[in-house]
This record gives C-alpha cells, sequence and structure tokens, in this order.
C-alpha cells in the first residue's frame, strides 16, 4: 500500500520536474516538498516512527536539532562570503 | 556469554538494545549526509552562472532504480512480517527478493550509469573565446531569453592532437538553438554524428564526466558512491541473514531473528529515505 503509494510519487517528481512552475526555486521547492513527504512516509510507516517508544523520539529530535544546525552553518556561510554577489 | 536484551526489553530505556543501538548510528549516518547534503546546495547556490549542468543524468534509468529501491524496501517488511507469523520459507524469498534489488540497484550504478559517465567529454571554454564557438552555444539567443550562457560543449572525443579536441557533439550542442533544448529531455538523446573542432588554446579545462570535471560531477559522485556503499553494506547483511545460519538462529528463539531482521530493515529503509532526496537533487533539478 504505502509502496504503491512512494512509486506513485516517484512518477509525480519525475513529471512535475518537466513542468515549469516559472522559476527553478519554485520547482525545486516543489521536488523538495513530494521528497520529504515521501521521506516522511518511510520514515512514519516502514520504519514504525508512527508508533515508537519515546526514547526514540528523543534520540531524533536531538538529531533533528543538530543537522538544522549543520544547515544554518551553511546559511551563515552564505552571509559571511559575499564575493559571487 | 548471551548478550542481554536481544530479545527481552531493557526495564530503563523500555527497548531490545538493538533497536537504540541502529537509531543512534541512524542518528550519526543523518549527520554525515546532512555533512555532504549542506555542501551540496553551498555549491551549488555559488556556481557562477551556467557552471552547475542539467540534464546530464539518465532520467529513466534513475527512476527504475528509485523504484527498485522502494520495492526492495517493501520486501524487507514483508520478509519482517514473515518472520513474526513464523513462516519461515516465505522469509526465505522476500529476503531474496530484497538482496536481489539490492544487487539490481549496484550493477546498474556501477555498470551502466557511471562507466557511461566515464565516456563522456566535456570541455569549458574560456570566456574571451565563446563567441568563436557561438554555433555551438547559442548564447546570444539565452542571453536575449535571460537564461543562463552556456560555456561548455560536449559529446564523445573523437580524437585529439597537440592543439584540437574533435567532439562528436551532444544534441545540445549540435543544435543550440532549438528551443526543445532549452529543457533537459526525459529520454536521453544520443550523441550526434556532427563532429566540431576545438582549439586547445581557447579551452579553460576539459575531462570526462569525472569528479575533476565540476562541483556538480564532484558532489555527484561523492553522494551516490557513499549511497552505494551503504547499498553494499546492507546488501552483505541481508545475505548473512538469508544464509543458512540464519536458519539456526531462527530455530533457537525466532524473535531473534525477527529483531535483527528489524534493524537491518531500518538501516534499508533510511538507504532508501537517502535516494529519495539523491534522486531529484542530482537528476532532475
Amino acid at each position: 500500500m504505502v509502496g504503491a503509494l512512494l512509486l506513485t510519487f516517484t512518477a509525480v517528481t519525475v513529471a512535475l520536474s518537466y513542468v515549469d512552475f516559472g522559476t527553478r526555486k519554485a520547482n525545486i521547492g516543489i521536488a523538495m516538498l513530494v521528497a520529504t513527504l515521501k521521506a516522511g512516509a518511510v520514515a512514519a510507516v516502514f520504519m514504525h516512527l508512527a508508533a515508537e517508544k519515546r526514547l526514540i523520539y528523543r534520540i531524533l529530535i536531538f538529531t533533528g536539532f543538530f543537522v538544522l544546525g549543520l544547515f544554518w552553518l551553511i546559511l551563515l556561510a552564505w552571509y559571511d562570503y559575499p564575493v559571487f554577489r | 556469554m548471551e548478550i542481554p536484551y536481544t530479545v527481552s526489553t531493557r526495564p530503563d530505556t523500555g527497548l531490545w538494545n538493538a533497536k537504540i543501538g541502529i537509531w543512534l548510528f541512524l542518528a550519526s549516518e543523518v549527520m554525515l549526509f546532512g555533512a555532504l547534503f549542506s555542501a551540496y546546495i553551498f555549491l551549488r547556490v555559488d556556481a557562477a552562472p551556467g557552471m552547475w549542468p542539467h540534464g546530464l543524468l539518465n532520467v529513466p534509468v534513475g527512476t527504475m532504480n528509485t523504484a527498485i529501491l522502494i520495492m526492495s524496501s517493501v520486501t524487507v517488511v514483508l520478509a519482517w512480517a514473515a518472520l513474526k507469523m513464523r513462516r519461515y520459507r516465505a522469509y526465505w524469498w522476500y529476503m531474496l527478493a530484497t538482496i536481489s534489488c539490492g544487487v539490481i540497484f549496484l550493477t546498474v550504478k556501477l555498470a551502466y550509469e557511471w562507466p557511461q559517465k566515464f565516456e563522456h567529454f566535456g570541455a569549458y571554454i574560456k570566456p574571451e573565446a565563446l563567441g568563436k564557438y557561438e554555433k555551438y552555444l547559442g548564447n546570444e539567443r539565452r542571453t536575449e531569453k535571460g537564461m543562463e550562457p552556456r560555456i561548455e560543449i560536449t559529446g564523445h572525443l573523437h580524437s585529439q592532437n597537440a592543439k584540437e579536441y574533435e567532439v562528436a557533439l551532444d544534441p545540445v550542442n549540435a543544435d543550440p538553438n532549438n528551443p526543445a533544448m532549452d529543457r533537459p529531455h526525459f529520454l536521453p538523446l544520443p550523441v550526434t554524428d556532427k563532429i566540431a573542432t576545438i582549439e586547445k588554446a581557447d579551452v579553460e579545462r576539459a575531462t570526462m564526466f569525472l569528479p575533476t570535471h565540476s562541483a556538480y560531477f564532484a558532489s555527484y559522485f561523492t553522494i551516490t558512491g557513499l549511497h552505494g556503499l551503504h547499498v553494499l553494506g546492507g546488501v552483505l547483511v541481508f545475505i548473512y541473514m538469508w544464509l543458512p545460519v540464519s536458519k539456526k538462529v531462527y530455530q533457537r528463539n525466532p524473535e531473534h531473528l525477527a529483531n535483527r531482521v528489524e534493524v537491518s530493515g531500518l538501516f534499508w529503509h533510511f538507504v532508501d529515505l537517502i535516494w529519495i532526496f539523491v534522486f531529484p537533487l542530482f537528476y532532475l533539478l
């Protein structure tokens, strides 16, 4: 069931990438949204995250926090290095 | 000595140990791939105009590989469910299906997709010489339309001497002013029989599609290579749990084998999850 859903979403991602949403940024945003939905489905159903013990959620909250921090560093570097703008 | 809490739950955590172990490991994996993806974002947003190629990868093959990986995620869940229902025979078959999917994925990647890139050639033209190759680049029209310039000529390298490259052009350089070439194609177009001569003095740098080609291919080979290593690792673990040795574990305590499959399945789903992001980022956008 979820497998079929994921395969459909894959087809949707491929199809959408050939639709022009105006800017490349819009296309990237939409494709990443679909990918996040798919990843969410994999995590919730295949990895049973929809119903898991509290300790595992705690580990993942930490992970989420640090990985967001990692992406935030990139943002800082971007504002720190104005050569190409 | 018996390893504790492989099946029974540990009172203070409420979980069996391997489950916490694999989630901690996956947390560190998130950081590993997170670092590579943030490097990808940085390289990409800072790429000079025309320096981030589009449409160089084979989309139908990538789509097929995505589907194969998703199906293997389904079969590994089915294998686990079969063990929970104490149907070893069904488990064995689902496991075989999972392993085959992993092997097909790797074969396609290593025997087809990568070698095809290694045979492809690209030459970045020096800024001052771009006008000389206008008939292959079509930049006048692109500037008019507000599109990024083309600065690279790609195709198959036929021959070269001390002064020149002879390249059988890709369709995008053979017919650069055709509006159909403005966007990548779903089915990759074959190299044309139109030959271009490029003087080495006009070339900024020229390589096959290797990691040295560009930041794009460097990140493509790094991320898909590391992902491929993860697929390989998963396949090896699955093979171990599919071989007759696993039958002994099953006969001693079926829950033990079921837990092993669950834990390696979690890893496998994570590898699938990474690919779900890799595929659009490199193949489609």
